[in-house]
């Protein structure tokens, strides 16, 4: 039997009604184990103008690189205070933050490690379906091996690796750039 | 349950391209560089699961969540969650918003000349149960103006945004009342060129769930992205 997925529609200028009650910005409350930092940025569009009717949503590993979720079946601990979800409505200058921890390695296509990521899913009026990106971190030696990011033109690969905020390197920013010369790269997932 | 290898892409037509001039917005906000095909990772395979702790009693029935009953014609929207391989997707999380039944949203962005209700807030979420069944009871929502064109109104619906089991299973997606005159003039509705995928977007009068003297009923059932292959169906 083959069903064919509902078609995706716009979330609109209105999603605060619906989706705010779910805001999650903090994502690693007290006793949550694993190295702690802030990730924030923009989200702008093709005219260079901050966005502030846009969603960020992140999904993340552990500290352990474990997913609480039931296909996750790896031999890593779950810690129990961390869900790996995050929600942020950007704010009237076009802002979204998270604070959380940073994921571990875990198992990627061809049987090779990915690096540490979150994977980001984009709302807001005027797109008729999310986009989808990643987050990758600086300094970071296990990019350079990431099976993901080798798939990204290399130089796109910039605009998926977070950078330090003010050479803060617990406190880091993304910008998501919609359209033009530094456009974030966006996956066909 | 099979270990899942990835999930279905979808099928020719029936999901939209970021840019649709149609839909004037998407002018200045679709990517223009390529995508990059995203292999599905465990990090795409799993996604955040939600329980009854993340729930309020009145969550479900969004004509209760205020001292006095809303304005409108009260209804109730239920259906099925299910992937594509018919499969029910259980204790998923189901989030909903509309306009109130004048068609004005409370939000500071909605400078519609229609007044709000301060006994609807339009807002719901509920978990679909062990059969991927969920239910809502609401009032219908009104049509609404914007200003994407001239005289352009968005036909009346309901937004809906679901997890399903993984990262690579989020929608956003609206429901469409049966017989609305807008919909052949609604960007949104017709931004697929598959017509069977658009009338899908419409839910149908379903007297199973009517209350009589008390609610018209709608069914909408969705249906989200479904594993392409298990590693037995896979071995040659
Ligand atoms: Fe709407």
């Amino acid at each position: 039997m083959s069903l064919q997925a509902s078609t995706s529609q716009t979330v609109g200028p209105y999603l605060h009604i619906g989706l705010s009650w779910l805001i999650t910005e903090n994502l690693a409350p007290a006793g949550v184990a694993g190295e702690r930092l802030s990730i924030e940025g923009l989200v702008i569009d093709g005219d260079g103008k901050p966005i502030n009717d846009a969603l960020v949503e992140i999904w993340q590993a552990n500290a352990a690189g474990k997913y609480a979720h039931p296909q996750d079946r790896q031999a890593k601990p779950v810690d129990p205070g961390f869900r790996g979800f995050g929600r942020s409505a950007t704010d009237d200058q076009g802002r979204f933050r998270f604070h959380t921890i940073k994921p571990g390695r875990l198992p990627g296509p061809g049987g090779k490690l990915q690096a540490p990521h979150l994977a980001v899913n984009l709302f807001m009026r005027g797109q008729l379906k999310q986009l989808v990106s990643r987050i990758y971190f600086p300094g970071e030696p296990a990019n350079a091996e990431d099976p993901v990011l080798a798939l990204v033109p290399a130089e796109r690969r910039e605009t998926l690796i977070a950078k330090p905020l003010a050479g803060q390197s617990a406190a880091l920013e993304w910008n998501v750039i919609l359209q033009g010369r530094d456009e974030t790269v966006f996956f066909d997932c | 349950m099979p270990e899942i290898i990835a999930y279905r892409r979808p099928f020719p037509g029936t999901q939209p391209d970021y840019l649709f001039p149609a839909y004037a917005s998407t002018l200045k906000r679709a990517p223009t560089q390529p995508l990059v095909m995203l292999p599905h990772t465990l990090t795409e395979l799993t996604g955040p699961v939600f329980g009854y702790d993340d729930l309020q009693a009145t969550d479900h029935d969004l004509t209760k969540q205020h001292p006095a009953d809303p304005i409108g014609e009260r209804i109730i929207v239920s259906g099925r969650v299910l992937d594509e391989n018919g499969r029910p997707v259980p204790h998923t999380l189901v989030e909903i918003w509309q306009a109130n039944a004048a068609g004005r949203y409370p939000h500071r962005a909605d400078q519609h000349a229609a007044p709000t209700d301060p006994n609807f807030t339009g807002a719901g979420r509920t978990l679909t149960d062990a059969h991927g069944h969920y239910r809502f009871v609401s009032i219908r929502p009104g049509e609404y103006p914007w200003r994407n064109h001239y005289n352009a109104w968005r036909p009346a619906h309901i937004h809906f945004s679901l997890f399903g089991s993984a990262f690579a299973t989020r929608l956003v997606t609206q429901m469409y009342f049966p017989g609305d005159p807008l919909l052949p003039y609604d960007p949104m509705f017709n931004c697929v060129p598959d017509e069977r995928a658009r009338n899908r977007l419409i839910s149908t009068l379903d007297w199973e769930t009517t209350i009589p003297e008390i609610a018209l009923a709608y069914r909408f059932d969705i249906i989200l992205r479904g594993p392409n292959e298990t590693p037995m169906e896979n071995r040659k």
